[in-house]
C-alpha cells in the first residue's frame, strides 16, 4: 500500500544517498548550483586567459616559464607566439559567452528560483533539467579538451588517429583558432589550414554542438514549467525574462546546432557545404572541393549569434528590476511596458543578425533593413533604462551590495547599448568593424552588464540559498574597485578602436600608425589585472560566507515574492508540502496605510483599497487572461 | 511604512504615474495564473507533456528550417549541385510513415475510447511501422552507396543523408517512445496521477508523431520536387 500514501500534492521525498542529493540530482536548486559552479569555474579560466592576452599586448615577447612548460610549442621557452594569443581570443570568448553568459544566468540563477517564484514544487522534467546540466558539462570538458589536443603533442598525437586531417593536433598552440565565431571557409578545411585548425576545432565544434543540446533541454523545461506550472495569479519580471530567453534559446541554438552539424561534415566527410571551390591554401589548391558557401556559415551562426547576446542579458535584465525595486522600496516603474519590452528585444534580436555582416558584401537594400531594425532595439531599451530610472526616482535607497550592481548593470547596460547605434548604421560600421570599438561595445553591454546582473542576483539571492548573509564591506569594496575598473578597461577600447587598431591582433608595436596608443594599451593592461584579483576578493567572499556568515533570516531583504515565504534555505519541494497562493504582485512596496512598507505576496488581507483586493483575488482563476 | 514617502515624493510619483500613489501602472490585474483550476491547486497537470512535445516540435522545427534554408541557398551558390534520382523505395518509407500516422490516431482515440486492448495493438503497429520506416530508409541508403552515390558525391547527395539521418534519429526518438507506452499498457495503473501521466505521455507521443510524418513528407518534397 506504499503507493496509496502518495498524495497530489507532497509528491516527493528527497533523496537519501549523497549521489542522488548532490551529484545526479533532480533538485531544480541543486542543479541551478552545479550550473552556477561550473559558471564560476569557467569564468576563472576565462578570465585568466584574458589577462594572458593583456600581458602580451603590453609585453610582447616576454617570458612567463610556466607556459613554457605547459606548451612548449605554443610558447616555445615561454614566449607567447601569435598563434598562442589567437587560440587565447578564442577560447576565452567562447568559455565566456557559452559557459560562463549562458549559464549562470538562466541554468544557474533561473534554475534555482524559477520554479521557487512561481510557487512550483520543482521545474516540469526533473529528469531532462538534470540532463541539461551534465549535458553542458560534458561540452565545457570537451573544450578544455580541445586546448590540449591543439596544444600538447602527446594528447594531439591520440586525436591524429580519430583522423589526420580533421583530428590532427599537436600544433602547439592553446586551443583552436578561429575566434569563438569560427568563421568558414577556414574552419571548416582542417589541418591543412594551418596552426590550430585541426583537432582543436573539430573539438571546438563538438563541444558547442553538445552545449547545444543541453541549452535545448533546459529551455524546453524552463517554458514548460512557466506555462504550466504557475500558481494563481502569478506574474514577475524575473521569471518573464527566463521565459523570454528560454524561447531565444529554443529557437536560436538549433540553427547552431544545424550550422555546427554542417561545419563539422565539411570536416570529417568531405562535404562542401562552405567550402568554396578553387579555393587556395597554405600554399596548396583543394581540388576535392566546390560550390560552397562560407556566407551562408556567417548567415547561420549570426541567427543564433545576434539572440545569443539577449540570451546572456535579459536574466540580467530581470534580476535588475526585481532588485532595483526591492531596494528602492517602490514598485517596479511601468511594469507592463518593462514585460513588452522583454518581449519586443527578444523578438527583435532574430531580424537582425545582418548587422554582424555589413562588410560581406550584402546588398545595400539588405543592409538598410538590418540597420533600421537594428537601430529600433534602441526603443525598447530606452523605454527599460526609462523605467528602471523611474523606479528609482524619488526613492529611499537602501545602497546594499545587490543594489550597486543592479545600479551599475543600467550604467553599463547605457554605456555599452550607446555604441551599438553607433555600430547599427552600416556606413559607420564599415569604419568600425573588426576594431576595438566593437569589443568594447560587446563587451560592456552583453559582457560586463551581465555579469553585473549576476553579481547582484547573487549577493541578492545568496541568503536564500545558503542562510547567510555575504559580507557587505567586502561586497561594497568588490563592486566599486569591479565598476571603476571595467570603465578603466573599456572607454579607452574606444578610443583604440577610433584609432582604428584592429581586434584579434597579438601585438601592435610593429604598426606606425599606432605608436603613440602604447600608454593607453598599459593604462587597459594595469586596469585588467586590478579588476581580475578584485575579483578574488569576490571568491574568498562567497567561500568565506557559505561557512562564517551572518545568519541570514527567511527574509533578510524585507521582499515580497515567494521564495522569501519559505523556509532558507528552501525545503526539498520548496514550500514543505503546501501550495502558495498569490493574492497580490510582486512589487508591493511603500503601500500606504500597510502596517510594514512592504506586503508579501501571499498576504491575503491587509489595508490595502479593498475593491482593488477583490480585484486580484477575484482573477486568480480564470486562466490565461491578458 | 507610508510616513517615509514625503510630500515630494508622492507628487512625482503622482506625475510619473508609479509608485504607492498610483500602483495601476504596475500591470498586474490582468494576469491570471496557469496550472491551478477550480480551486484545486493541482501540483500536477498532465497538460505539461503536450506543452512539453509543442515546445520540443518548436525547436526541432528550427533545427530543420536551419537545414534547409542552407539547402536552398547551397542549391544556388555553386555549379555543382546535380541532384540525385530518388530511390524508388522512398515511396515505400512516405507510404509507410503515412499509414502509421493514421495506426496511431487510431491508437490514440482507442484510449480516448477506454479501449485498452485496442490501443495497444494499434500502438504495436505503429511500433512496428516506425521500424519498417526507418528499415526502408536504410535500404534507400544502400541503394545509394551500390550506386557508388556518398555522403561527399555532391552537395544534394550531402544533403540527402543529413536529413535522413536527422530525421531518422528524431523518429527514433518517437520509437522509443511508442516502446515506453507499449510496455505501459501491460504495467498495473497504481494511482491516479500515474494514469494521468500515460494519458499524457499518449497524447504527446501521438502528436510528436504526426510531426514526424509531416516533417517526412515535407523533407521528401523539398529533396526530390522542389526546383
Amino acid at each position: 500500500m506504499a503507493e496509496a500514501t502518495h498524495d497530489v500534492v507532497h509528491r516527493h521525498e528527497p533523496p537519501k544517498g549523497f549521489i542522488r542529493k548532490y551529484i545526479f540530482s533532480l533538485d531544480h536548486k541543486v542543479i541551478g548550483i552545479q550550473y552556477i559552479l561550473l559558471a564560476l569555474t569557467a569564468v576563472l579560466v576565462g578570465m585568466m586567459m584574458s589577462v594572458l592576452m593583456r600581458l602580451n599586448l603590453s609585453w610582447p615577447g616576454s617570458k612567463l616559464s610556466i607556459l613554457g612548460t605547459l606548451f612548449p610549442t605554443g610558447a616555445p621557452g615561454g614566449v607567447m607566439s601569435g598563434e598562442f594569443y589567437l587560440s587565447l581570443v578564442t577560447m576565452h570568448g567562447t568559455i565566456m559567452v557559452f559557459f560562463v553568459l549562458t549559464t549562470a544566468p538562466q541554468g544557474g540563477f533561473g534554475n534555482y528560483f524559477l520554479p521557487i517564484q512561481i510557487g512550483a514544487d520543482d521545474m516540469a522534467f526533473p529528469v531532462l533539467n538534470m540532463m541539461s546540466f551534465w549535458v553542458t558539462l560534458v561540452g565545457f570538458l570537451v573544450l578544455l579538451t580541445a586546448i590540449f589536443a591543439e596544444g600538447n603533442q602527446a594528447v594531439g598525437a591520440w586525436f591524429g588517429k580519430l583522423g589526420e586531417s580533421a583530428f590532427g593536433g599537436g600544433s602547439g598552440t592553446v586551443g583552436p583558432i578561429g575566434g569563438w565565431t569560427g568563421y568558414a571557409p577556414l574552419s571548416a578545411l582542417g589541418k591543412v589550414a594551418g596552426p590550430g585548425q585541426g583537432a582543436g576545432v573539430s573539438l571546438w565544434i563538438i563541444s558547442i554542438a553538445i552545449f547545444c543540446v543541453g541549452s535545448l533541454l533546459g529551455a524546453l523545461n524552463f517554458i514548460t514549467t512557466l506555462l504550466n506550472m504557475r500558481t494563481r495569479g502569478m506574474s514577475l519580471l524575473t521569471c518573464w525574462a527566463w521565459f523570454t530567453t528560454a524561447v531565444l534559446a529554443l529557437l536560436s541554438f538549433p540553427v547552431l546546432l544545424g550550422a555546427g552539424i554542417l561545419l563539422l561534415l565539411d570536416r570529417i566527410a568531405g562535404t562542401s557545404f562552405f567550402i568554396p571551390g578553387n579555393l587556395y591554401v597554405s600554399g596548396s589548391l583543394l581540388p576535392l572541393h566546390n560550390g560552397g558557401s562560407p556566407l551562408l556559415w556567417q548567415h547561420l551562426f549570426w541567427f543564433f549569434g545576434h539572440p545569443e547576446v539577449y540570451i546572456a542579458i535579459l536574466p540580467g535584465m530581470g534580476a535588475t528590476s526585481h532588485i532595483l525595486s526591492t531596494f528602492a522600496r517602490k514598485p517596479v516603474f511601468g511594469y507592463r511596458a518593462m514585460v513588452f519590452a522583454i518581449f519586443a528585444i527578444g523578438m527583435l534580436g532574430f531580424f537582425v543578425w545582418g548587422h554582424h555582416m555589413f562588410i560581406s558584401g550584402m546588398s545595400p537594400y539588405s543592409a538598410v533593413a538590418f540597420s533600421i531594425l537594428t537601430l529600433s532595439i534602441g526603443v525598447p531599451s530606452a523605454i527599460k533604462t526609462f523605467n528602471w530610472i523611474g523606479t528609482l526616482w524619488g526613492a529611499k535607497i537602501r545602497f546594499t551590495t545587490p543594489m550597486l550592481f543592479a545600479i551599475g548593470f543600467v550604467s553599463l547596460f547605457v554605456a555599452g547599448g550607446v555604441t551599438g547605434l553607433v555600430l547599427g548604421q552600416t556606413s559607420l560600421d564599415f569604419f568600425f568593424h573588426d576594431t576595438y570599438f566593437v569589443t568594447a561595445h560587446f563587451h560592456l553591454v552583453m559582457g560586463v552588464a551581465s555579469i553585473f546582473g549576476m553579481f547582484a542576483a547573487i549577493y541578492f539571492w545568496f541568503p536564500k540559498m545558503f542562510g547567510r548573509m555575504m559580507n557587505e564591506s567586502l561586497g561594497k569594496f568588490h563592486f566599486w574597485i569591479t565598476f571603476l575598473g571595467v570603465y578603466a578597461i573599456f572607454v579607452p577600447f574606444h578610443a583604440m578602436g577610433m584609432l582604428g587598431m584592429p581586434r584579434r591582433y597579438s601585438r601592435f608595436d610593429e604598426y606606425e600608425f599606432l605608436k603613440h596608443s602604447k600608454g593607453l594599451v598599459l593604462f587597459v593592461t594595469v586596469a585588467a589585472i586590478i579588476t581580475v584579483a578584485v575579483q578574488f576578493v569576490f571568491y574568498f567572499n562567497l567561500v568565506w560566507s557559505l561557512f562564517k556568515g551572518k545568519k541570514a533570516s527567511d527574509n533578510p531583504w524585507e521582499a515580497t515574492t515567494l521564495e522569501w515565504t519559505t523556509a532558507t534555505p528552501p525545503p526539498h519541494d520548496n514550500f514543505a508540502g503546501h501550495v502558495p497562493i498569490v493574492y497580490r504582485g510582486p512589487y508591493e512596496f511603500s503601500v500606504p496605510g500597510a502596517p510594514k512598507d512592504y506586503v508579501m505576496q501571499t498576504e491575503p488581507e491587509g489595508i490595502e483599497v479593498s475593491s482593488r483586493l477583490g480585484e486580484i483575488s477575484g482573477n486568480g482563476g480564470d486562466g490565461h487572461r491578458h | 511604512m507610508a510616513a517615509t514617502v514625503t510630500g515630494t515624493d508622492r507628487l512625482i510619483e503622482a506625475t510619473m504615474g508609479g509608485g504607492p500613489g498610483s500602483r495601476d501602472g504596475n500591470g498586474f490585474h490582468k494576469n491570471g495564473g496557469g496550472g491551478a483550476e477550480d480551486g484545486h491547486p493541482l501540483r500536477f497537470s498532465p497538460a505539461r507533456y503536450r506543452i512539453g512535445v509543442w515546445v520540443a516540435i518548436g525547436s526541432i522545427l528550427m533545427l530543420f528550417v536551419a537545414l534547409s534554408s542552407s539547402y536552398i541557398v547551397r542549391s544556388a551558390s555553386g555549379d555543382d549541385w546535380r541532384p540525385i534520382v530518388m530511390p524508388k523505395v522512398l515511396w515505400l518509407s512516405t507510404a509507410v510513415i503515412l499509414i502509421s500516422s493514421f495506426t496511431m490516431e487510431v491508437s490514440r482515440r482507442s484510449l480516448k475510447a477506454l479501449n485498452d486492448a485496442g490501443y495497444g495493438r494499434w500502438l504495436a503497429i505503429t511500433l512496428i511501422l516506425g521500424l519498417g520506416f526507418l528499415a526502408s530508409q536504410l535500404m534507400a541508403w544502400r541503394q545509394l552507396v551500390r550506386q557508388g552515390v556518398y555522403m561527399s558525391s555532391n552537395p544534394h547527395s550531402s544533403f540527402f543523408y543529413l536529413f535522413t539521418a536527422a530525421h531518422g534519429l528524431h523518429l527514433f526518438g518517437g520509437i522509443l517512445a511508442l516502446g515506453y507506452l507499449v510496455l505501459r499498457t501491460t504495467r498495473k495503473r497504481d494511482t491516479v496521477e500515474g494514469e494521468l501521466k500515460r494519458l499524457g505521455a499518449a497524447e504527446a507521443t501521438t502528436i510528436y508523431w504526426h510531426f514526424m510524418d509531416g516533417l517526412w513528407v515535407a523533407l521528401f518534397l523539398l529533396l526530390f520536387f522542389w526546383k
